[in-house]
């Protein structure tokens, strides 16, 4: 069964106004339990209002999400859905509510009521899980940007959620950044078995998942496994999205009469590709 | 960057430091009762000298008390001096208009302490608790508030949210400083008039920004599940421990030392008044 699904949603943001183009039309989605998908598409394509509907900060006005089963129009369901669907958002610095950052972490599991010895359990698992234990007693704005987004992810954590939807969690960080905490969302999937929804606009990312969504304009462009997706390069250019540039050196490649039948994703797939074609 | 910490916690290790906050800050009320219920120079005496020997525990460097006393010594002069040439009854000194009774000396010393004592103590609680530990002491302490309609854990909060982002708002001044320095703004030079007309593009990109950020703050923070106070409970547990008692007990005794020595104080020292 599909852990989320969301089915022929459209939304507007203003409700009054019925003649202006929806900002999601017609989209549809699903992920399974475990699986880490990224969503793909350009600024203003409705990335991040998908990533709100997942969690009921949002409600299609028409279509409907489920969330394991549960209607996010449904009021009484917003709590639960949100404990189980955790969102992180772009910038780390707006997310963070305590001055400490156990205390940061504590934020959520405080909300649930969860009883004190408890969360110092979460807390201190969760800072683990980020690998930032060590800093749990310092002041969020004297850390790195990788380093505070990593701390709001552990705040998401220590809910013990299903699933976790971040929102570009990279776009405001250095290369260094981006990479920690790309590994952290990783571990988390794979050791810890939470589904990930990433959003994201570099490739280099989207390449990672199990499987990607392309949104374009409130549309969904195209969907499937990374190399299905990423093999579509001349649907992608023509809606001014970039592949990986392997696969861009590669399709090229092809274009002029080399001989190459499946487009790598990675440089070190397009490395030992071409030694194979070429050498 | 620069490195600022709200308020003036000094971080060391003492007992002092290590006291439950809501036993400091009640016991500060109490102190501060204390100083001003004393009617005899033992008593007088005898507070200043527990005073002192708080500050003694706390570990913290005299200079920083003394830095706290600076802002105010004005203050203490200027209420010394006037309290010194208002005393009433038979002078001591007298030159024209200006004649010093024992009374006014009396009051001026009184007055002078009690002002040192008071300013003392608060620092006390500044500088050995942290403002989370305060914030959070805060909220528990009003909590019986609630019972009148105080929003007690919407207050908390919102001091909370205050000292994680007044440092980030401080170092975006600094971020649009320079960056309208370098579109070439004069922010240093002119009269009081052209230096706040100067502020403008820097407090308007700020606010702005400041708006933006609460938006996405309050998102977020609804993404965590909040929901207000209700049915919400704390990581961190406030206990109190042997420490805390001794400390009570110590309060106790110098609330029980000043009462005695305004009663017996003058059989002590006849010749005070
Ligand atoms: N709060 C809002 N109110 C009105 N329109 C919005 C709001 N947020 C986003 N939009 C509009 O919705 C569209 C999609 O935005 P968004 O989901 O943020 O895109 P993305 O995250 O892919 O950049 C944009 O055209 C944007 O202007
Ligand atoms: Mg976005």
């Amino acid at each position: 069964m599909n852990y989320i699904s969301v089915q022929n949603v459209t939304f507007q943001y203003d409700e009054q106004n019925q003649d202006a183009k929806p900002v999601l039309d017609q989209i549809s989605l699903e992920v399974k339990k475990g699986e880490f998908v990224a969503v793909l598409g350009h600024n203003g394509s409705g990335k991040s209002t998908v990533a709100k509907h997942l969690n009921a900060m949002l409600i299609p006005t028409s279509g409907k999400v489920l969330i394991d089963g549960m209607d996010t129009a449904d009021e009484k369901l917003t709590f639960d859905i949100r404990r189980k669907v955790g969102l992180v958002l772009q910038n780390p610095d707006n997310q963070l509510v305590a001055s400490i950052v156990e205390e940061d972490v504590a934020f959520g599991p405080e909300n649930l009521g969860i009883p004190s010895d408890e969360i110092r359990e979460r807390v201190d698992e969760a800072l683990k899980a980020v690998d930032m234990y060590d800093h749990r007693k310092n002041a969020p704005h004297k850390l790195s940007g990788g380093q505070k987004q990593r701390v709001a992810i552990a705040g998401i954590i220590a809910m013990r959620p299903d699933c976790i939807v971040l929102d570009e969690p990279t776009a405001m960080l250095d290369p260094k950044g981006r990479q920690e905490v790309l590994d952290t969302i990783l571990k988390l999937n794979r050791e810890n078995g939470i589904t990930i929804v990433m959003i994201t606009h570099y490739m280099e990312e989207a390449v990672l998942a199990d499987r990607v969504f392309v949104l374009d304009n409130g549309r969904m462009l195209t969907q499937g496994k990374p190399d299905e997706v990423f093999s579509q390069v001349e649907l992608l250019k023509k809606h001014r999205l970039d592949v990986p540039q392997a696969t861009e050196l590669c399709h090229k490649l092809r274009s002029w009469g080399v001989a190459i039948k499946k487009l790598p994703l990675s440089e070190e797939a397009c490395v030992s590709l071409l030694k194979e074609v070429l050498g | 960057m620069r490195d600022i910490t709200l308020g003036q916690y000094f971080p060391a290790d003492s007992v002092i430091h290590r006291l439950d906050p809501r036993v400091k800050i009640l016991s500060l009320i109490a102190y501060i009762v204390l100083v001003f219920c004393t009617f005899h120079f033992t008593s007088l005496a005898f507070i200043a000298a527990t005073v002192l020997t708080i500050i003694l525990m706390t570990k913290v460097p005299l200079k920083m008390y003394l830095k706290s006393l600076k802002v105010i010594i004005i203050i203490v002069i200027i209420t010394s001096i006037l309290n010194l040439f208002y005393g009433t009854g038979e002078p001591i000194f007298q030159w024209g208009i200006i004649k010093i009774t024992y009374d006014g000396i009396r009051n001026a010393v009184f007055v002078c302490v009690r002002i040192i004592c008071l300013i003392l103590l608060s620092s006390v609680l500044t500088f050995t608790t942290s403002p989370t530990d305060m914030t959070d002491a805060l909220e528990r302490l009003m909590k019986p508030l609630t019972v009148f309609h105080v929003k007690v854990h919407e207050i908390a909060m919102m001091m909370t949210i205050a000292l994680r982002f007044v440092p980030t708002l401080l170092e975006e001044t600094d971020k649009i400083m320079a960056a309208q320095k370098a579109r070439g703004a004069d922010m240093e030079s002119g009269d009081l008039f052209a230096r706040i007309k100067a502020l403008v593009p820097v407090l308007v990109p700020l606010f702005v920004s400041a708006f933006r950020r609460a938006y996405e703050l309050a998102t977020a923070m609804e993404c965590r599940c909040y929901r207000g106070g209700e049915g919400r409970t704390r990581m961190k547990q406030l206990h109190l421990t042997k420490r805390d008692f001794i400390s009570i007990v110590f309060t106790a005794f110098v609330i029980a030392g000043v009462v005695l020595l305004n009663i017996f104080g003058h059989v002590l020292i006849p010749s005070f008044v």
